[in-house]
């Protein structure tokens, strides 16, 4: 059952001019959160915006063991994303959830690709941890359009996680999209048992989806849509999914996903 | 604080409270039985339904507006048959009160929809959605014309004894006078307003931000135009009128009562808070004791223009 915490903002890391990290005083959330699920905020004294926002939880913060919040990873964009950029500690951010559908973990010999674009990065912190605790071998295949825009490699890197990037200038990793290093994965993995994992703008999601199954991988995408309320209420978020009988129809993300299988997704 | 009653009439339904979940922003209700009690609230008024399952307009299909959300969502829908079978049974057993609200191309299909929810078991009242303004055929027809109005209100009057609420539209001249021509063809109460017309533009691509081009206006920004069509509806009609319109706080609530409505409903607050039902009937609750007054329903219409009878 979601939870509506008035949070606390304990700290506020600018990553670049546009990325920032916020840490939100939502322990039961953080607690209750499964890889892949989200939260709807907005600031709590603000009266715009009017609706909240969604947003992946990004690492759940421990002290000593102990939950103490979550955080939430944003590129600033809009009025709610701006405020979060330039919220200060104390700040208190309304924060609802967990909501969605999680991944779906897998089981060992299988191994983890985690296929995340800019932003995208956000559900992966979570989902890299919860596979790991289950013996999964985990790889994150990251793109951004510059190396300034790759975020927590050395978070990755320290767990243990393989780390292989892409940007669109070359700056990092292979120059160009995500869809070339995790190509060349796919040709290189044939004799493994590999489950892609995806987030970030459609475009990519609909490229690495058609690219699994391609290759015979089975995915998982997290997607985005414009979302008014987060619990099935308003019919904003849909996304077409192909029906047993052959036609297709509008499903919420916010309750139907936000993770969904790559091939059950109508890609436009 | 316990002496205080909540409750409201609405023809022969008694609300336990004047809070009604508004038609196309709390899904079918069980969407919200994890956040809210739904035998808590005084109804429960569900998405639209037609005959049959309807897809709805591609996103995109909302955008927020100053103080306000723009919707054209095209009334997606499982259609009333899967919704007897599929969520009715699991909302009468957590004892909503269900008003399903009704969407037809024809006046036939009123009728029809009508006679299938009279049949269902756990159905409380009948709204009839004459007033969407996101999709072509029907609905908006019936609400735009005095009578389509009076017709249709007449012609599901004959099939049904659940109280019937025509939801009327604000995109017209006088929605008083649709109010007046409810009653007189047998409406029960009148709901109002639906969404205002409306449409918001992306400059640097020149598209419009909906992709029906056009959509709903809902929210605070309708707020003060919604209060004064209830206060000309309560003044045209004898029958109890439920006023909604950019309701979000206990406040607003008191200022639809005393305007004239019998009971609110409330939607484009609830995706911000889908926990603002007990905040409401609280701060109502509040409100009733400080000014020492009994029962809710004693404040409909008692808004003081300074004008006084003559008598």
């Amino acid at each position: 059952m979601p939870v509506d915490v008035e949070a606390r903002v304990i700290s506020n890391t600018r990553l670049s001019p546009d990325y920032n990290v916020i840490a939100l005083a939502a322990p039961e959330i953080a607690r209750a959160a499964a890889p892949g699920q989200f939260v709807m905020v907005k600031p709590a004294q603000a009266s715009a915006p009017l609706l909240r926002r969604p947003f992946s939880v990004f690492e759940v913060l421990r002290t000593n063991g102990r939950i103490e919040g979550l955080t939430l990873l944003s590129k600033r964009i809009g009025t709610t994303t701006n405020l979060l950029f330039n919220a200060a500690v104390g700040d208190v951010i309304s924060c609802l959830g967990p909501l969605g559908r999680p991944f779906d973990l897998i089981d060992p010999p299988a191994e983890a690709w985690m296929v995340a674009g800019g932003v995208g990065l956000a559900p992966f912190a979570t989902l890299a941890e919860a596979l790991q605790s289950r013996g999964i071998n985990v790889t994150l295949i990251y793109g951004a359009r510059t190396s300034r825009e790759l975020f927590y490699l050395d978070w990755f890197r320290t767990r243990g996680v393989r780390v292989l990037l892409a940007t669109e200038d070359g700056s990092s990793g292979d120059r160009g999209r995500v869809t070339v290093p995790l190509e060349r994965e796919l040709q290189a993995a044939s004799d493994r048992n590999v489950m892609v994992y995806a987030c970030g703008p459609e475009p990519m999601l609909e490229a690495v989806a058609h690219l699994a199954s391609r290759y015979g991988r089975p995915s998982q995408v997290s997607v985005e849509r414009v979302m008014g309320c987060g619990l099935g209420g308003c019919y904003s978020c849909v996304i077409p999914v192909r029906n047993d009988n052959g036609g297709q129809h509008y499903v919420r993300s916010c309750i139907a996903g936000p993770v969904f299988s790559g091939e059950e997704i109508v890609w436009d | 604080m316990g002496l205080t009653d909540l409750s409201v009439k609405i023809g022969s339904l008694t609300l336990a409270n004047p809070l009604i979940a508004a038609s196309g922003c709390f899904g079918y209700g069980v969407e919200y039985a994890g956040v809210v009690d739904l035998s808590h609230l005084g109804g429960v008024a569900v998405k639209g339904l037609f005959l049959t399952e309807r897809q709805g307009h591609p996103p995109e299909r909302i955008v927020e507006t100053p103080a306000g959300m723009l919707n054209a969502i095209g009334l997606q829908g499982i259609g009333v048959h899967r919704f007897i079978k599929e969520k009715l049974p699991e909302l009468r057993e957590r004892r909503a009160t269900v008003i399903v609200n009704i969407c037809g191309s024809t006046l036939d299909e009123y009728v029809e929809l009508s006679r299938i929810l009279s049949d269902a078991e756990g159905v409380a009242a009948i709204e009839l959605n004459i007033s969407c303004p996101n999709i072509k055929e029907g609905g908006i027809t019936f609400g735009c014309s005095l009578h389509g109005t009076f017709d249709v209100v007449s012609a599901v009057r004959k099939v049904t004894r659940l109280p019937i609420i025509p939801k009327l539209t604000p995109n017209v001249t006088d929605v008083a006078s649709f109010a007046k021509a409810s009653e007189d063809a047998g409406a029960d109460a009148v709901s109002l307003v639906n969404t205002f017309l409306a449409m918001a533009i992306d400059v640097e691509t020149r598209r419009p931000k909906l992709s029906n081009i056009v959509g709903g206006l809902s929210g605070p920004a309708i707020r003060p135009i919604a209060v004064r069509m209830v206060y000309d509806c309560h003044r045209a009609v004898k029958i109890p009128v439920i006023g909604m319109g950019g309701i979000a706080s206990a406040k607003d609530v008191l200022e639809f009562m005393i305007a004239g409505a019998s009971a609110v409903q409330v939607g484009t607050a609830n995706f911000a808070d889908p926990f603002i039902w007990s905040k409401l009937l609280d701060g109502i609750t509040e409100y009733l004791n400080r000014h020492h007054i009994p029962r809710v329903s004693d404040l409909t219409g008692t808004v003081d223009t300074g004008v006084h009878a003559a008598h």
